[in-house]
């Protein structure tokens, strides 16, 4: 097992290179940094040295790849891509465009983006199976046709039309909590309980209908009749039978997701005001803050490698016939 | 992107994304004519005529392609005055759908003003005639202009719904009776067996869903047009902008974003993905190497990346792009580009699953004994095998697509903010509910459409998948949030 999780980190070596080639490649090779300079300091301001001092205040003014003037190591370590890309694998992120750590700003950032991803994604599971269970306990009934017409519906909304439509009626409307912002502390949960309700209920058309599929091809196995059977009432086999062994399927797509909730949701931290990774991801593509969004790419793609490898032991909890070697 | 020559007075122009869009609708149709001969490829499609839900989502789909392909038809006009050689041609590009909807276009007010309004929406200081001044709502300029006084609105736009609801009736009964002429039986005779054949739903293509559903379409949007006509059916914007206007112009960008995308990605995920399936080796570990990078960055930031270096490359280089319609035609095409680039994986990594299961067969072992070489088994028995596969994927990413593009525009990432779709649409809106009265017309007109659009692309894809993979009935689709992380 450990010599498969160690096997497994190698492998994520090659893909984390190449995530930062791709990303090295579009910040610094598709556009150069003059052309970043000359986009940030706008059309007015653009002399050669304006450019110049820009490039040196966030250490663009080195070579690419080799730096022939140097001596030394530093023929390596004084270029763009080993400043920029190479030590993000040491988590030295540098510092974005309005001179902050980006390091330390990811640090307190990452709390409000968990309290509202967490929950979102706990109690989105937990309703999500659940209707999902109970369309397939009334399947080949109106009861469940309706179910699945109003999942095609609730999935046809766009995600931003459950928020704009949860602030407009939860928090101006009916006066019911506040319509964005953020504070830790007690007083957290009358900012936090919009956005999760509307996380929730915009997540639940598509996985319902998702997981009612999983069951439903689970519920026609030999297992499920021989429960039959024995006598078994429809709600044990359910419970006891078909879900358990439908956790394999539902684990592949969940467990992936599980670190990207440090990331938070774009969409709605910006909407409600909370200071967490998305909204800082949307500042900084909003101002055009090419640092920032670099390691956001390079830590997404870090934490999207570390589920898919909790998937996998995931695999081994649930199933015991699976063997990681 | 060339200027053709000029026709009457008109240059048409033909963007990118419209050059596309014609040769996707050209493959359709070559692709219905190799269909029609081919009685194995027919059954599926039998199968998707049959479901009546599905045809009922085909025919409102089809509504809002025939409206996007009017809009997919560019010209400049020629300026007055410039008849010698060297004529001279406005900027603004026009489409056809701009031309049958110019009064809508033109007739822009001062700013907001609620759907079927008279009064404008903030008050404004005219002067009274004998010299004082005063606070009022002024009328609208366009909306209800006709109208002799405000006690009429009623009973007009009631008598203008009626009476548009007549040629509606009309057009549906012409479309019905053509239908059931060709649904009689020659045996029994004419058009009233077929009428009954329909209505009772003998017949094997849903037809019966199909006129219930353009029944339903006709009744709603003839009034509508005939409305728009004196009235600002949904209202205007903070500028003034018809919306009507803008959510028939939305359409078209929420199309070539859902097909251009699934378009420029389809050979990339079709070659790489048989093979890496078929070949296996060393070009297996790359192609599975090159998707595994490409998928574990979060999609959201791989668009934001490349869309923030993109429009570095777009603002460098100004004279590329004769006028600025072009120039967001381009962002919109880079878009699609980039939304294919993180949607190629998921169709690549089925189609190399599959291959690596027909691989096996007999059918290609046998070609393999026969010394067919590597490429025309894979471009013979691999490639038509694995098509129902392309097929189901391109219209189940459809929808997604089309609700992408909605969010990436609302985090800047989007279109071109000059170009009319649903994401800027919902964007601009968004901040005036929180004005007094609410202004909730373009939130609710975007969201009608969309949705209608959405819905039926959603329900369609099933009626397909349904229709070619019995076997995938029960296969889960692929997982909404893995998407847009």
């Amino acid at each position: 097992m450990i010599a498969y999780i160690l096997r497994r980190l190698l492998h994520a070596i090659p893909i984390l290179i190449g995530v930062n080639l791709i990303t090295f490649a579009l910040f610094f090779i598709v556009n150069s940094p003059d052309d970043m300079a000359r986009m940030q300091l706008g059309v007015k301001r653009v002399t050669p040295d304006a450019i110049q001092k820009w490039k040196a205040e966030r250490g663009y003014d080195q070579p690419l790849f080799y730096n022939a003037e140097a001596g030394g190591v530093d023929k390596i370590t004084h270029t763009i891509f080993f400043e920029k890309s190479l030590k993000m694998f040491v988590f030295d992120f540098g510092r974005a465009d309005d001179g902050r750590d980006i390091a330390v700003e990811i640090k307190s950032r990452m709390g409000p983006s968990l309290a509202i991803a967490l929950p979102v994604f706990i109690l989105g599971l937990f309703v999500s199976i659940s209707f999902a269970l109970l369309l397939v306990f009334f399947r080949a009934t109106y009861l469940d046709f309706a179910g699945v017409v109003l999942c095609v519906a609730m999935m046809s909304i766009s995600s931003l039309f459950y928020i704009i439509g949860g602030q407009f009626l939860i928090a101006k409307l009916w006066h019911m909590v506040p319509i964005s912002g953020y504070t830790s502390g007690l007083d957290a949960p009358r900012f936090l309980i919009l956005p999760v309700i509307v996380g929730v209920i915009a997540g639940i058309g598509g996985s319902t209908r998702w997981y009612r599929t999983i069951f439903l091809e689970e519920i026609n196995r030999d297992y499920v009749r021989t429960a039959r059977a024995k006598g078994l009432s429809e709600v044990v086999v359910l419970f006891r039978h078909v879900l358990k062994n439908a956790m394999l399927p539902i684990l592949t797509g969940v467990v992936v997701v599980i670190p990207l909730l440090f990331m938070g949701s774009l969409v709605t931290e910006s909407f409600f005001g909370i200071p967490g990774l998305g909204s800082y991801t949307i500042d900084a593509i909003g101002a055009q803050d090419f640092a920032v969004v670099r390691v956001m790419v390079f830590i997404g793609s870090l934490l999207y490698i570390v589920g898919l490898l909790l998937t996998d032991i995931s695999y081994t909890v649930v199933d015991p016939r699976v063997r990681l070697q | 992107m060339s200027a053709i020559t000029a026709i009457n007075g008109l240059l048409p122009v033909v963007f990118w994304t419209d050059a596309l869009i014609y040769l996707l609708l050209a493959c359709i149709v070559a692709l219905g004519f190799y269909v029609r001969r081919k009685e194995h490829l027919l059954i599926g499609w039998r199968r998707v005529g049959e479901s009546r839900i599905g045809m009922a989502a085909l025919t409102v789909l089809l509504t809002f392609v025939a409206v996007g392909l009017l809009d997919s038809l560019h010209y400049r006009q020629q300026l007055e005055g410039g008849r010698d050689q060297q004529s001279q041609y406005a900027v603004e590009v026009l489409s056809l759908l701009d031309t049958i909807a110019m009064p809508l276009k033109k007739r822009t007010e001062k700013t907001y003003s609620a759907p079927f309004a008279l009064d404008a929406y903030a008050k404004e200081t005219v002067e009274l005639p004998d010299g004082a001044q005063a606070r009022v709502l002024p009328r609208l300029k366009y909306g209800g202009a006709h109208l002799k006084s405000p006690d009429d609105l009623t009973r007009d736009v009631a008598t203008k719904a009626l009476l548009a609801l007549l040629p509606a009736a009309l057009l549906w009964l012409g479309i019905s009776v053509l239908v059931a002429r060709r649904c009689g039986t020659s045996v029994r005779g004419g058009w009233k067996d077929g009428w009954q054949r329909v209505w009772r739903g003998e017949t094997r293509f849903a037809w019966n869903a199909v006129l219930i559903t353009l029944g339903v379409l006709l009744a709603l949007l003839i009034p509508l047009a005939a409305l728009s006509d004196s009235y600002h059916v949904f209202g205007t914007d903070k500028v003034g902008q018809d919306v009507f206007y803008l959510t028939l112009k939305s359409i078209r960008t929420g199309l070539v974003i859902g097909t251009v995308t699934t378009l420029v990605m389809l050979p990339f995920a079709l070659m790489l993905g048989i093979a890496a399936g078929y070949l296996g080796g060393w070009v297996d570990d790359v192609i599975q190497y090159v998707y595994t990078t490409l998928n574990s960055i979060p999609g959201v930031l791989l668009i934001a990346a490349a869309v923030l270096t993109m429009q570095v490359v777009i603002d460098m280089h100004p004279s590329w792009f004769a006028t600025g319609a072009e120039r967001a035609d381009a962002r919109l095409l880079a878009l699609c580009l980039i939304l294919g680039v993180t949607n190629w994986t998921g169709l690549c990594r089925l189609l190399r699953a599959e291959t690596l299961k027909l691989r096996e067969l007999e059918y290609v072992q046998a070609a393999q004994a026969f010394g067919v070489s590597r490429l025309r088994i894979m471009s013979r028995h691999i490639l038509p095998n694995v098509m129902h596969i392309v097929l189901i994927s391109v219209v189940m990413d459809f929808s997604g697509l089309v609700l992408a593009e909605a969010v990436l525009s609302y985090v800047g990432i989007g279109v071109d903010p000059s170009t009319i779709s649903f994401g800027t649409m919902i964007n601009n809106a968004r901040m005036e509910l929180a004005r007094e009265p609410v202004v909730w017309w373009s939130l609710v007109a975007a969201f009608l459409f969309m949705f209608a659009l959405v819905l039926a692309a959603n329900v369609f894809a099933d009626a397909v998948r349904d229709g070619f993979d019995p076997r995938m009935r029960l296969r889960p689709r692929r997982r909404p949030q893995e998407r847009m992380a």
